[in-house]
């Protein structure tokens, strides 16, 4: 059973409104005991495992990034079986309304709805702002251990194909519109990581050719909470020159910012195909035979690779 | 995970030999939450340093900001012992806590002690799985700019 969606007039501008709620419409979703009666289910994702430990939204339950969605052994995102063992443990039935919310703006939380929707789960929402707008607004955080009643969740085959990017992929899309979510400093070659992130290896700074650099950041306000759609839209089709019906791929370093880009351009501005790169730039940079562009111009497609 | 008995242990000053032993014996969800009471155990600042954040320095390879700085006292047996300062955000536990556990385990021990322990020492808390090869090395790397700062501190000083 769906949870109602929320109405307001920021949501009502963008092209897919259900995507979103915000801390008032949660708030009062708990005061309504939505979760205690098992509508609603709240995910706390985070970089840092054991933020959700020191304080979560009461009844939300954790999902990690790294060891609940990853599998480590394949270098891919967990199997079927293996999600819905997830999703049951986390009291997550295939119907249920999952709401998502987490630090750092929500990197992290719209990675975990990414991931949420390469399984195909169909309401799945973003808490607007997360889990620092939250705490600012001084609502409730407890340290109890949230424990479901386990949920039903069958084995879906997960479908990459829609919104997931391969390196092959993006090789064969140059020459489409391409969004670089990092830093300038990563963009232009200067440095492989974020600022003050540590180096993860690189070989090549960088970025792909032809993609325009829109740091992930400018899509969210100061509170962390997404740009009215008007601004979204200066940013995307004003600044990045993305024009409707357009398909695009975002890539960031291992495809968490980009998560959150993916997540405006897919949602929020309504382009059909939106795909996420989650090889990013870790496979980008070190790969052979795969072209790049160094400093701040956007470049050409070698004509070595010039498919489009 | 690395045994315990493949490094020798007799090079981890007893308080940090200790710490290890207790994360060893844990399975990784209890070891997650040892590493959180590290991070509430954390001392604050003194307020000395706390008005001066230009005593402390940032190890970036921390995946959130962490500050550390050192002094050295003269003990009661004549020699200098090393006192350790971190400073790192609430909403970053883990960085906290690996914090946490390397005050609790070198605080207050000589130059010698400090830097014999090997600089893999994080490896041992059998946590790599559990938070990310990349924050492991942020750990490594504040173990290693304690070991530095030792190093150069106690060179001044013989």
């Amino acid at each position: 059973m769906s949870y109602p969606v929320e109405q307001n007039e920021k949501f009502a501008s963008y092209a897919n409104p259900e995507r979103l709620v915000s801390t008032e419409w949660l708030a009062a979703a708990l005061a309504d005991g939505a979760i205690a009666d098992g509508k609603l289910v709240v995910v706390e994702s985070d970089e840092d495992v054991l933020l959700y430990e020191t304080g979560h939204i009461p009844g939300a339950v954790k999902i990690d990034w790294h060891t609940d969605l990853n599998d480590e052994v394949t270098r891919d995102y967990v199997d079927g079986t293996a999600f819905a063992a997830l999703a049951a443990s986390k009291g997550i039935s295939r119907d249920s309304t999952v709401v998502i919310y987490g630090d750092k703006s929500n990197w992290w939380a719209a990675y975990a709805l990414w991931v949420f929707t390469l399984f195909g789960h169909e309401d799945v929402r973003l808490l607007d702002g997360g889990r620092d707008k939250w705490i600012a607004e001084g609502r409730e955080l407890t340290t109890d251990v949230t424990q479901p009643s386990a949920g039903e969740y069958p084995e879906v085959e997960r479908n990459d194909a829609p919104i997931r990017a391969f390196k092959e992929d993006v090789l064969a899309h140059l020459g489409n519109p391409l969004i670089d979510v990092r830093s300038p400093e990563e963009y232009t070659g200067q440095r492989t990581h974020m600022p003050a992130y540590p180096e993860e290896g690189a070989l090549r700074g960088g970025h792909i050719p032809t993609a325009a650099s829109i740091p992930w950041a400018r899509a969210a306000a100061e509170d962390g909470t997404y740009r009215n759609r008007e601004e979204l839209e200066a940013l995307y089709l004003g600044e990045a020159g993305l024009k409707a019906g357009d398909d695009v791929v975002a890539y960031c370093r291992i495809g968490e910012r980009s998560s959150h880009t993916w997540f405006a351009l897919k949602y929020l501005l309504g382009f059909d195909t939106v795909r996420n790169y989650d090889g990013s730039w870790t496979e980008w940079g070190n790969a052979v035979r795969v072209p790049i562009v160094k400093g701040a111009d956007r470049g050409a497609v070698p004509a070595a690779f010039a498919r489009n | 995970m690395r045994k315990l008995e493949e490094m020798s242990t007799n090079t981890l000053p007893t308080a940090l030999a200790e710490i290890v032993d207790d994360f060893q014996a844990l399975t990784e969800p209890d070891r997650l939450q040892l590493l959180l009471e590290f991070s509430r155990g954390l001392p604050e600042l003194p307020e000395r340093l706390k008005d001066h954040p230009e005593l402390l320095e940032q190890v970036v390879e921390c995946q959130s900001p962490l500050f550390l700085t050192i002094e050295s006292e003269k003990n009661a047996e004549g020699s200098r012992a090393y006192r350790l300062y971190f400073k790192a955000p609430q909403e970053a536990p883990t960085t906290r806590g690996f914090a946490g556990v390397l005050h609790e385990g070198l605080d207050g021990l000589t130059a010698e002690e400090i830097l014999a322990v090997p600089d893999d020492m994080p490896e041992l808390l059998g946590l790599t799985r559990a938070i990310t090869p990349l924050r492991m090395r942020g750990m490594t790397a504040m173990l290693g700019r304690i070991k530095r700062k030792v190093a150069a501190a106690s060179r001044l000083e013989r």
